[in-house]
């Protein structure tokens, strides 16, 4: 870090210039991006910026002593690097299919993680590098985001199932314990470079076992929570690592990043009236505290049954949830959606902040199935029409509608806000059996007088439907 | 004590930077319409992939050469590695957001 006022040159004042218009972009993009209209120009306001600081640090950076440019032969590499990586990452984006998105994401952002976590691993090995607690905290953070996000997409992808057991939050607690001490021996330690080397190696390690454990006993309804927490690590990652090179645009971006995630995911909580802390501990799995309640019997429906009712409706809602994205059966859905508006039903699609694997997700499965999108209704906007409802259905969602959150102070879910389906005239639950949702409570929905029970494959179901709908 | 003084005004400017990006953070992001959580959420992780810049920085000053030398090879391939993961991040992610959002566009009329 060179910073004798007679050594900066015009280059340099430009270089920083440019990361500050670079960190203005950023903010103005991501402003934009939280309106619907101009949402599509923040995204490129974003990587306008991105694309600035990129180019102005490989032609303004000057690093060493005499101070230097990026010489070209390194600058091939970097320009080979990045189209590698450009066409990759394009090709990815590109190709994989709207409803893998939530996986896409994690994905993207387990990359991230890694770029900070070996940015920081070199660092940490550069004896001009003062700075070892921001340096250690990009490594260690940067694991963690790596690490936990690769189990996300593992488990987005269908590779690996939840797993939870009561001593794995201790377990969880004893990594984190590790990694924390780890951090905390290699700033006080005096010991000889190459033991702290070897030393860095075991701490990320441990990082990237902690990031494993955390996500692990995860799943289900906490999704959207952990994967918005893991987009916000990789931002003070990054941020870690920009204070490194004290880098504004690194700094400023990461840690803008960072907030911005955080504030998404505890509004994720608060969808589930639950603290951050409970869903990183895991309070769920496998209800200790299942009510005693008598369950009752549920009473199934016949397709044509069911199309006959909806047919003669003249006010419909759709609660879709995560089965709905499982079973692919968005574009049917929008059919029978469109078909029964054809017939004059008045067509809506209750969305819970929380349904889903990840924020927002059935906001884009339906998207892409063409549902307009002023059809989607948020929970707090449909609820008080309710009562008024004809008919709602339940396409594989579960928790997101169970009324145990509302009257039985003993259930896991209680004080959940909750979609009202309960409220409705007629309930019709579509599902692939009796199971039980993530959290692993009887759903009184279920055994309700108003409601019927459409089992089977959520497509199947829905293609029989339309079909008899047709034919009515 | 002296040592949390001596931090904090070593590091005063970025600590203020640090308090007010906070605070610009949660403001920008307060009220958004679920329908945008997850472009959102992408476009975020797409700049957190500013980390591409460390990985330019290194690869750039990495000593082509003396890459035999001490860890030097090493560090290079990791650096490359950083670049990779890092454009990756960056590129993937703008593009799934600007997918994304192309598809909410349509059908907006």
């Amino acid at each position: 870090m060179n910073t004798l006022t007679d050594t900066i040159s015009n280059g340099d004042k430009i270089l920083e210039f440019s990361y500050l218009l670079a960190a203005i972009f950023f903010v103005i993009g991501l402003k934009l991006l939280s309106h619907p209209e101009s949402a599509r120009k923040g995204n490129l306001w974003a990587a306008a910026g991105m694309l600035l600081a990129m180019i102005t640090t490989m032609f303004l950076h000057r690093e060493g002593t005499p101070l230097v440019r990026i010489p070209s032969g390194n600058l091939a590499i970097i320009l080979v690097a990045i189209v590698v990586g450009s066409v990759v990452g394009a090709v990815i984006a590109r190709r994989v299919k709207m409803t893998a998105m939530p996986q896409l994401v994690s994905l993207f952002n387990a990359s991230g993680g890694a770029a900070s976590a070996l940015v920081a691993l070199i660092e940490f090995s550069n004896p001009d590098n003062q700075s070892a607690l921001v340096t250690l905290l990009g490594l260690v953070i940067g694991a963690i985001a790596f690490s936990g996000s690769m189990i996300a997409f593992g488990k987005l992808n269908g590779n690996i199932k939840d797993i939870f057991a009561g001593w794995m939050s201790y377990v969880n607690l004893l990594f984190m314990a590790a990694v924390v001490a780890g951090v905390v021996f290699l700033m006080v330690t005096n010991a000889p470079v190459e033991t702290q080397q070897v030393m860095v190696y075991a701490l990320l390690g441990i990082a990237l076992i902690y990031g494993v454990t955390f996500v692990m006993p995860i799943g289900g309804a906490d999704m959207p929570v952990v994967i918005s927490l893991l987009n916000s690590l990789t931002g003070i990652a990054a941020a870690m690592a920009g204070f490194i090179y004290q880098n504004q645009a690194m700094i400023l971006g990461g840690i803008f990043v960072g907030a911005a995630g955080m504030i998404l995911t505890l509004l994720m909580c608060k969808a589930m009236n639950r603290s951050l802390l409970n869903v990183i501990i895991g309070a769920f799995g496998g209800g200790g505290a299942a009510s005693d309640r008598e369950a009752g019997t549920v009473k199934e429906v016949s397709v044509t049954d069911a199309a006959v009712l909806l047919s003669y409706s003249s006010k419909v809602v759709i609660v879709p949830g995560y089965g709905l994205a499982v079973a692919q059966a968005q574009h049917v859905c929008n059919e029978m959606g469109k078909l029964l508006e054809a017939n004059g039903v008045e067509v809506k699609y209750a969305i819970h902040p929380v349904a889903g694997r990840m924020p927002g997700h059935m906001n884009v499965l339906l998207a892409e199935a063409d549902v307009p999108y002023d059809k989607l209704v948020e929970m707090d906007e449909i609820n008080p029409d309710m009562p008024n409802t004809d008919v709602v259905v339940v396409i594989g969602a579960n928790d997101v509608v169970n009324p145990a959150s509302l009257d039985d102070p003993s259930s896991p879910i209680y004080g959940m806000p909750i979609i009202k389906a309960h409220e409705a005239k007629n309930i019709i639950v579509m599902k692939r059996g009796m199971g039980k949702g993530y959290a692993a409570i009887e759903n009184f929905l279920f055994y309700n007088e108003k409601t019927r029970m459409l089992f089977g494959n959520a497509k199947d179901s829905l293609q029989k439907l339309v079909a008899e709908i047709k034919s009515l | 004590m002296d040592g949390i003084l001596d931090f904090f005004y070593t590091n005063k400017e970025a600590i203020f930077i640090i308090a007010l990006t906070i605070f610009l953070g949660i403001e920008v992001i307060s009220n958004v319409p679920s329908v945008l959580h997850t472009p959102l959420m992408s476009g975020a992780n797409a700049i957190s992939g500013v980390i591409i810049i460390g990985g330019i920085i290194l690869v750039g000053h990495a000593d082509l050469e003396n890459l035999k030398e001490g860890s030097h090879l090493l560090n290079l391939i990791l650096g490359i590695f950083a670049l990779l993961f890092g454009t990756l991040n960056v590129v993937g992610g703008f593009v799934v957001t600007d997918r994304m959002l192309e598809m909410f566009k349509k059908k907006k009329k």
